[in-house]
C-alpha cells in the first residue's frame, strides 16, 4: 500500500516517526512534493476561507497526493500530546475537514488514527498498536517493533535538532532554507525565530524566510535548540497554565530566550487567523518589552509574497545593527 | 451580554457584592475594545475589553472573567484581557472563575473572596435559585423567538417582552420566581397571533457569544421574527451551564446532539462546533426550511464546522447561510444576505409545492 504523508502542518515535527512507524508496518511512504504555486492555490480554493494559511496548503497537499495516485492518506487525528493539553482545534478537526471534501475532491481513503494523551500519557501506544491491527491487520508484537524503531528515529531527529540542525536539514528533499552567502560571524546578530514550524519552514509561503534571514546576517536561535522539557519547564512563567503544547514551546522559548539574554532579537512568525498565537501573542509582545528585546510579529498568509516579507525583515535587522552600534559607542 | 446579566444581577444581588453591571454593549464599546485587542482575536474577546473598560469608567475597580481548559480560546481570554487592560495603564483587582469540575473548593473561594464568610451550603443555595431564574428567562426567549413570526401587530412581542423580563427579573425565592415565571409567560402568550400565517421554520445555530448577545448579530433574530420566521435556536446559558439535563431548552441533551454530528465530526473541537453539525442535522430532520450559523470572524470551532457543512448539505438537502461577524461588519450587508437566503426559502417551498402536485 502507498501511502501519502502531505507534506505540511505536523509533518515538520513528526515525520521521521510517522514515516517509520508506517513503513515498518509495511506501507510504502510518499510525501507530497514542497508547497509550490499550484498545491496553495488549489489548497486556498477549496479550503473554507477564514482558515489559517498552513492548513489550506494542506488541502493542497493532499490533492498532490491524490494525483501522485497514492493508495491512501494520512491524517491523524492529533488530539492531545500530552496530560492536560491540546493541540489546536484545527488538528483536532483535521480528519473530518478534509473527509468532508474527500468525496467531491476524488481523495482516496484517509487513515485517521486518533491520537490522545490528554488523560492519560503514554495512551499514544495502545491507540497505535490498534491502528496497526485495524489498518495494517498487524499483531500488537509487531506494532511494538514499528513504534520502537519509530521512537527512535523521532529521537535521533530532536537530538539532531537540539545539536543546532535546523527541521529542514533533516527533513528529506529540502530545497529551501539554504543561504547563498553570509556575512562574517562577527558581523552576525542573534535573532530568534519563533513561531510554528510549519509556517516557519515553509519556504514557499514565507519566501524562503529561514535562509533570507541568514544571508542578511542573522545568527539563528530556535526554539528546537532547547532540549524540550527545558522549553516546556520555562513555559510554565505565565499567569494561568496554557493548555496548547505547542504554544507552550513558544512562550517556553520566549521565556528562556528573554531571561538568558540568548537573542539579540527576536521573528514571531505567525499565520493570520491562527487562533492560539492571537492570545498568546500578547504575552509574547509584553515579555519582549520588559526585557527591552526588539521583536517583530510576522503575520503570513496566502498572499505573504506580495506583502514584502523581506523588506521588513531587512529594516528590523538594520534597527538591531543601530542599536547594536549605539550601545557600544 | 444577552440575558447572562439577569442571572449576575441576581446572584451578585445574593452575594451582597457591590456589582456594576457593564454599560450595554454600543459601538464605542466594540470600536475601543477592537482597537486595542489583537488584530485577528475573536469579536466577543474584542466586545469584552470595550465592556471592562466602560464598566472601569463606571466605577468598577474589581474584574471577574470565567475561565476554561480548552481546547479553544475562551479559558484563556481573561489572562490576555487582563495583561491588554493593564498595559493600557489600568488598575484594578483581577478574579478569574474556573469551571466547577475543576475544583470545587477554588470555585467557592472565589465566591468567598467576593463575599465573605460566605458558608459552601449558602453559595450552592443562591446558585441554585438564580440557575432557576436564568431558566425561567431563557424559556421566555425561547417561546418569544417562536411566536413573534404570528404576532398581529408588529413589534407587539418585543414589547410585552420587556414587561415579562421586568416581571421574572423581580423576584427573590424560589416559590416567588416560580409565580413570576408562570406569570410572565402568560403574559407572552397573550400577545394577539394569527396561527394561520404561513411562516418559514429556520434553525439558528452557531458560536455561543454570537447567538446569545444580540448586540454582536444586529439583533438578527428579532428582525427575522418581524419577517415571519419561525426560529429555533441550539445554545442557550443555561443548557450550557448543565448541558445533560432532561429538560434542556433547546429540546435535546448535548449527548444526542454528538450522535448525530458523529458521521460528520467525531470530535469535540472546542466551542459550538460540534453542536453546530450536530444541530443542522436535527434541524433538517425536523422539516425545517434551512440554517443560519452565526460566527465570529476566524472563530476556529464554527471555522471547522463550516468546512464540513457542504457535506451535511448533501446527505440532509438543507440550505445554510453562514454568516461572520467582526467590527467591520456592517447591519445592510448582512440583511441583504438574510431576505436573500429567505427568497431562496421559499422559492425551494414552492417549487417543492409544485413537485408534489405533479
Ligand atoms: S495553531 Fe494556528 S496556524 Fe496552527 S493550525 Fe492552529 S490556527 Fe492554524
Ligand atoms: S469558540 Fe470561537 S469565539 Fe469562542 S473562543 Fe473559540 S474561536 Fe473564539
Amino acid at each position: 500500500m502507498r501511502v501519502g504523508i502531505p507534506r505540511s502542518l505536523l509533518y515538520y515535527k513528526y515525520l521521521p516517526f510517522w514515516k517509520t512507524f508506517l513503513t515498518r508496518l509495511g506501507a510504502e511512504v510518499e510525501t507530497s512534493p514542497l508547497t509550490n504555486k499550484k498545491i496553495l492555490s488549489r489548497g486556498v480554493e477549496v479550503a473554507e476561507n477564514e482558515l489559517c494559511v498552513p492548513v489550506k496548503a494542506f488541502y493542497g497537499h493532499c490533492m498532490a497526493l491524490r494525483d501522485n495516485g497514492v493508495d491512501a492518506i494520512f491524517v491523524p487525528r492529533v488530539v492531545s500530546v500530552e496530560e492536560r493539553a491540546y493541540t489546536c482545534p484545527k488538528f483536532l478537526g483535521l480528519p473530518d475537514m478534509i473527509g468532508a471534501v474527500a468525496g467531491p475532491l476524488g481523495l482516496p481513503p484517509l487513515l485517521t488514527p486518533r491520537l490522545n494523551q490528554r488523560e492519560k500519557p503514554r495512551e499514544f501506544k495502545w491507540q497505535l498498536i490498534d491502528f496497526a491491527r485495524r489498518q495494517f491487520g498487524r499483531s500488537k508484537l509487531d506494532a511494538v517493533a514499528a513504534l520502537e524503531s519509530a521512537r527512535l528515529a523521532q529521537r535521533s531527529y530532536q537530538a539532531g535538532l537540539v545539536g543546532g540542525k535546523k527541521p529542514l536539514d533533516l527533513l528529506p528533499n529540502s530545497r529551501f532554507n539554504v543561504p547563498r552567502s553570509r556575512p562574517p560571524a562577527e558581523q552576525r546578530k542573534r535573532i530568534g525565530l519563533l513561531g510554528h514550524p510549519y509556517n516557519i519552514y515553509d519556504g514557499y509561503i514565507t519566501q524562503n524566510l529561514v535562509a533570507r534571514l541568514e544571508e542578511m546576517g542573522a545568527e539563528l536561535v530556535l526554539p528546537e535548540m532547547t532540549e524540550h522539557h527545558e522549553l516546556m519547564q520555562a513555559a510554565t512563567d505565565v499567569p494561568k497554565q496554557l493548555y496548547w503544547s505547542y504554544e507552550k514551546e513558544i512562550m517556553g522559548a520566549i521565556n528562556l530566550w528573554t531571561e538568558n539574554k540568548a537573542v539579540d532579537g527576536v521573528v514571531y512568525v505567525l499565520a493570520f487567523a491562527c487562533g492560539p498565537d492571537s492570545m498568546i501573542q500578547v504575552l509574547i509582545e509584553h515579555r519582549a518589552r520588559i526585557h527591552d528585546v526588539p521583536l517583530m510579529s510576522l503575520i503570513i498568509d496566502e498572499h505573504s509574497g506580495e506583502a514584502g516579507l523581506i523588506t521588513r525583515i531587512e529594516a528590523f535587522l538594520d534597527m538591531l545593527m543601530r542599536k547594536k552600534k549605539t550601545a557600544a559607542a | 451580554m444577552g440575558n447572562l446579566h439577569f442571572m449576575l444581577d441576581d446572584l451578585f444581588g445574593r452575594l451582597g457584592v457591590d456589582y456594576i453591571r457593564p454599560p450595554a454593549s454600543s459601538t464605542r464599546t466594540l470600536q475601543i475594545g477592537a482597537q486595542h485587542s489583537p488584530e485577528f482575536a475573536c469579536l466577543p474577546l474584542k466586545i469584552n475589553i470595550g465592556n471592562f473598560i466602560e464598566a472601569m469608567e463606571a466605577g468598577a475597580d474589581t474584574l471577574i472573567m470565567a475561565g476554561g481548559h480548552g481546547p479553544c480560546r475562551f479559558g484563556y481570554y481573561g489572562i490576555v484581557e487582563e495583561r491588554i487592560l493593564r498595559d493600557l495603564g489600568y488598575d484594578f483587582k483581577f478574579m478569574m472563575l474556573e469551571p466547577f469540575n475543576d475544583g470545587a473548593w477554588a470555585f467557592y473561594k472565589t465566591f468567598e473572596a467576593l463575599s465573605p464568610g460566605l458558608s459552601i451550603r449558602k453559595l450552592w443555595k443562591m446558585l441554585k435559585v438564580s440557575f432557576s431564574k436564568a431558566r425561567a428567562f431563557d424559556r421566555l426567549y425561547k417561546r418569544a423567538l417562536q411566536l413573534r413570526a404570528y404576532e398581529v401587530n408588529l413589534g407587539d412581542t418585543s414589547r410585552t417582552l420587556r414587561q415579562a423580563e421586568e416581571i421574572l427579573s423581580r423576584p427573590r425565592t424560589p416559590e416567588e420566581i416560580e409565580a413570576a415565571a408562570a406569570e410572565a409567560m402568560t403574559v407572552i402568550e397573550a400577545v394577539e397571533q394569527d396561527p394561520g400565517r404561513e411562516v418559514m421554520r429556520v434553525g439558528i445555530v452557531g458560536e455561543f457569544y454570537l447567538l446569545l448577545e444580540p448586540f454582536s448579530n444586529f439583533g438578527l433574530e428579532e428582525t427575522l421574527g418581524h419577517m415571519d420566521v419561525y426560529l429555533e435556536r441550539s445554545v442557550w446559558v443555561t443548557d450550557w451551564i448543565a448541558p445533560n439535563r432532561d429538560n434542556i431548552i433547546y429540546g435535546y441533551p448535548k449527548k444526542d446532539i454528538e450522535k448525530k454530528a458523529e458521521p460528520f465530526l467525531d470530535q469535540n473541537v472546542g466551542g459550538e462546533g460540534r453542536e453546530t453539525i450536530g444541530s443542522i442535522v436535527m434541524f433538517a430532520e425536523r422539516g425545517f426550511d434551512g440554517i443560519i450559523q452565526l460566527l465570529p470572524f476566524g472563530c476556529m470551532p464554527e471555522n471547522i464546522a463550516t468546512s464540513i457543512i457542504p457535506r451535511v448539505q448533501q446527505e440532509h438537502d438543507i440550505p445554510v447561510l453562514t454568516l461572520a461577524f467582526d467590527e467591520q461588519t456592517g447591519r445592510a450587508g448582512v440583511i441583504t444576505r438574510v431576505e436573500a437566503f429567505l427568497d431562496l426559502l421559499a422559492a425551494r417551498r414552492r417549487s417543492k409545492a409544485g413537485a408534489l402536485r405533479a
